[in-house]
């Protein structure tokens, strides 16, 4: 059966803290930390973008996989970050990786689920058996106006997932989309920082599609939240995945593996993928699993995943998600920050 | 002049209700209303609405309502008094049916305050505040209640807790009110630690922000006699203006206007205030409801933080303050707040107010405000 044959992480080094940021602002951190259920979050360094985060991504789901990058048919990069708005990123990633030149190659974005999308799009070929190896990745830098609420969460990181038929890891069971035409997040060309609805971005948008996509994939493969080990949603800051986990009749057990974003924050395309790469860290095979993006805009997409034997032989053969997280931390002052989010504009 | 019946209440549920439109949430309340009333033609419509221009970018609304209730070519009117615009809108059709000028009014109040973000609604919000003396110097209204608030403490010993106390009663009774925004109930510990926003004030000191409307259709009470409806007479209606800008009260903590517009109100319908059975006041805030229930008469200057800590103003209490749920729990759709505060006096002096109905509420008093006590509006109710 098909599935996920490798997969991997790329999470930046760098950190900065919901304290510094409310500093700079005059805001009341303890009221954003409880508001949001984040701490810090990860910022790209300078010469980090959607791109090379997409290949260390890449790299990792290789290593796992252990294929011939020749043979990976067909290459998609999710992402509001793209570093070039004309001028694909998939075309570097493919070339970086030695994928070139007999691949098909497209970027895609759809705000925050632009990730799951490649996935969906690479899965889809493999099952149709016209590629032999499909890559998906979900991967951000993403913006937030300086002083919005968003740039409390707006972050950094990417997850790469290999499709394949033979030697999987995890079993793609369902798939499942829910999509409407909801305008609760944008940005325009030539804007720099994106908009959004405020808590219009709540109740008909992020809980709505995420409830409709999770009801809708369960009752296609009659499963229950008890029949589910771990479960992952798009995590726009900490309070959000758990509600709509708790709305579902999901246990705080069942997400807490994949819900990384009080120390990771939002990373847009990289969220629900590196809450599921996190998740598959530490699962066991025969373990059921639901992954449920939400992009504004808006829609999400779901999967449901088996896990497999492999699992075991791939787990420690490139880093774990939570050691990314979590060792060789750089905290940065706002001042570094800025610099490095381009928010500091230097003379010609 | 005619005596004045409210023969006709209207009001759907209050939130956010991005799916809907202000004709769509207008046109709701008052149809519900004209079937309450069982009469499908009115005389004349006054709307109350503080900044549809602002909110949602439509003005001459009294027109465009008229139309979407298919009331043309009726003379309709909308009007404007801040955050008291519904109480206005009340006054103004009491003037048209008490005058003899029209025998069936539709009185409505409207807001559509979520179609803009929360900077957005704020700045129209603090239109109603002094621009040059106030705005300007970047207060907003949060601050000049907690200004209030501030010297309340100060001067009179009112504590932080009393203040929480304020938003725990109207919360207790908004989670008996089925159409309330927020009708969940709280506690003082989860007030004190709710977010900030202007120190003493925070997140649960203060109402929300909300789409709704309300309607209520008026007529003489000799009509109404022959309608064989329930009737609830309005036998006093008292209007006051004050300074807008805070700084250029005497006192801050005192509501000038609410003290003068219900001098009138308690003049004109020969009632004193401990003859009122049950109270609609305007807590935007909590410390508004505090400084209302003074400027009323209901309790001594400096003691309404006392009153309401030892449950005076609670459902059981002496005199229940915002059986409703007031505009902290309910909801604060500022156009519509005054109509609102109307339908809940209407309902419990027809005893159909349920779980929250006062026993034997036979006088009723709603007090409506404009922006921190520029204007207020006090309408006295009666069982005919």
């Amino acid at each position: 059966m098909e599935g996920i044959i490798g997969y991997g992480a790329s999470i930046p080094r760098n950190r900065i803290k919901v304290e510094e940021i409310a500093k700079v602002w005059g805001a009341d951190a303890p009221s954003y930390k409880k508001g949001l259920l984040v701490e810090e979050k990860s910022v790209p360094s300078p010469d980090q973008d959607t791109i090379t985060m997409s290949v260390e991504a890449t790299k990792n789901a290789l290593k796992r996989a252990g294929i011939d990058p020749r043979e990976i048919g067909a290459i998609y990069i999710g992402s509001e970050s793209h570093p070039y708005a004309v001028k694909p990123s998939g075309t570097v990633l493919a070339e970086a990786i030695g994928a070139t030149p007999e691949v098909h190659t497209s970027d895609f974005e759809f705000a925050c689920k632009a990730g799951t999308e490649g996935m969906f799009v690479a899965y889809g070929l493999v099952k149709a058996g016209l590629i032999k190896y499909g890559l998906g990745v979900g991967a951000d830098t993403s913006q937030g106006a300086p002083g919005d609420a968003l740039e409390y969460t707006a972050a950094a990181g990417a997850a790469a997932y290999l499709f394949g038929r033979e030697k999987v890891v995890a079993e793609v069971l369902e798939t499942y989309s829910y999509t409407t035409d909801t305008p609760d997040f944008w940005r325009r060309e030539y804007q720099y920082y994106p908009q959004h609805g405020g808590r219009f971005t709540g109740d008909p948008a992020y809980f709505k599609h995420i409830t409709g996509a999770a009801k809708g994939i369960m009752g296609k493969a009659g499963l229950k939240p008890a029949d589910i080990q771990y479960v992952i949603f798009h995590q726009p800051n900490g309070k959000f995945p758990l509600r709509v986990g708790e709305m579902l009749g999901f246990a705080k057990k069942q997400i807490e593996p994949g819900w990384l974003v009080n120390k990771l924050g939002n990373t847009y395309s990289g969220s629900s993928p590196l809450g599921l790469t996190a998740t598959l860290d530490i699962s066991k095979p025969g373990d059921i699993v639901l992954i449920v993006s939400y992009g504004s805009g808006a829609g999400s997409d779901g999967f449901v995943l088996k896990v497999t034997e492999r699992i075991n032989e791939v787990r420690d053969l490139a880093p774990k998600t939570r050691e990314l997280l979590g060792k060789n931390i750089n905290y940065l002052e706002y001042g570094v920050y800025a610099k490095f989010r381009h928010k500091i504009r230097k003379a010609e | 002049m005619r005596e004045v019946a409210v023969i006709g209440v209207g009001m759907n549920k209050w939130g956010e209700l991005w799916e809907k439109s202000l004709r769509h949430v207008f046109t709701e309340a008052a149809i519900l209303a004209l079937d309450d009333a069982g009469v499908d033609k009115i005389d004349s419509m006054i709307v109350g609405c503080m900044s549809s221009g602002l909110f949602v970018g439509q003005e001459h609304i009294s027109s465009l309502l008229a139309d979407y209730l298919g009331q043309v070519p009726v003379p309709a009117a909308r009007v404007e008094s801040a955050c008291a615009s519904g109480g206005l809108a009340l006054r103004m059709g009491w003037i048209e049916v008490a005058s003899g000028l029209s025998d069936v009014v539709l009185v409505g109040g409207v807001e559509k305050m979520t179609d803009v973000n929360g900077n957005e609604a704020t700045y129209a919000l603090g239109t109603a505040a002094d621009q040059e003396y106030e705005c300007y110097h970047g207060i907003t209204f949060p601050g000049l209640f907690a200004l209030m608030a501030r010297a309340h403490m100060e001067k009179y010993g009112t504590t932080r807790e009393q203040l929480a106390m304020v938003a725990v009663k109207n919360h207790d009774n908004g989670s008996l009110n089925p159409l309330a925004q927020y009708p969940f109930k709280t506690c003082v510990e989860a007030v004190l630690s709710s977010v900030m926003v202007a120190d003493p004030l925070r997140i649960l000191d203060c109402s929300p922000i909300t789409d709704g409307a309300a309607a209520l259709i008026l007529c003489p009470v000799d009509l109404a006699k022959k309608l064989k409806k329930p009737i609830v007479k309005i036998t006093a209606s008292g209007m006051a203006t004050d300074t807008i800008a805070l700084s250029s009260r005497r006192e801050i903590t005192w509501i000038e206007s609410t003290y003068q517009a219900a001098k009138r109100a308690y003049a004109m319908a020969g009632k004193k205030a401990e003859d009122i059975d049950v109270v609609e006041v305007h807590d935007c805030f909590t410390i508004a409801e505090i400084c209302v229930m003074e400027a009323l008469g209901l309790v001594e200057k400096g003691k309404g933080g006392k009153a309401v800590e030892e449950g005076l103003t609670a459902l059981q209490g002496k005199i229940p303050v915002n059986t409703s749920g007031g505009l902290k729990a309910k909801g604060h759709p500022v156009g519509a707040t005054g109509v609102a505060q109307a339908i809940e006096i209407v309902k419990q002096l027809r005893e159909e107010a349920g779980p929250r109905q006062v026993k034997g509420a036979k006088v009723g008093l709603t007090q409506n405000m404009g922006g921190s006590g520029g204007s207020s509006i006090v309408h006295i109710f009666e069982r005919g």
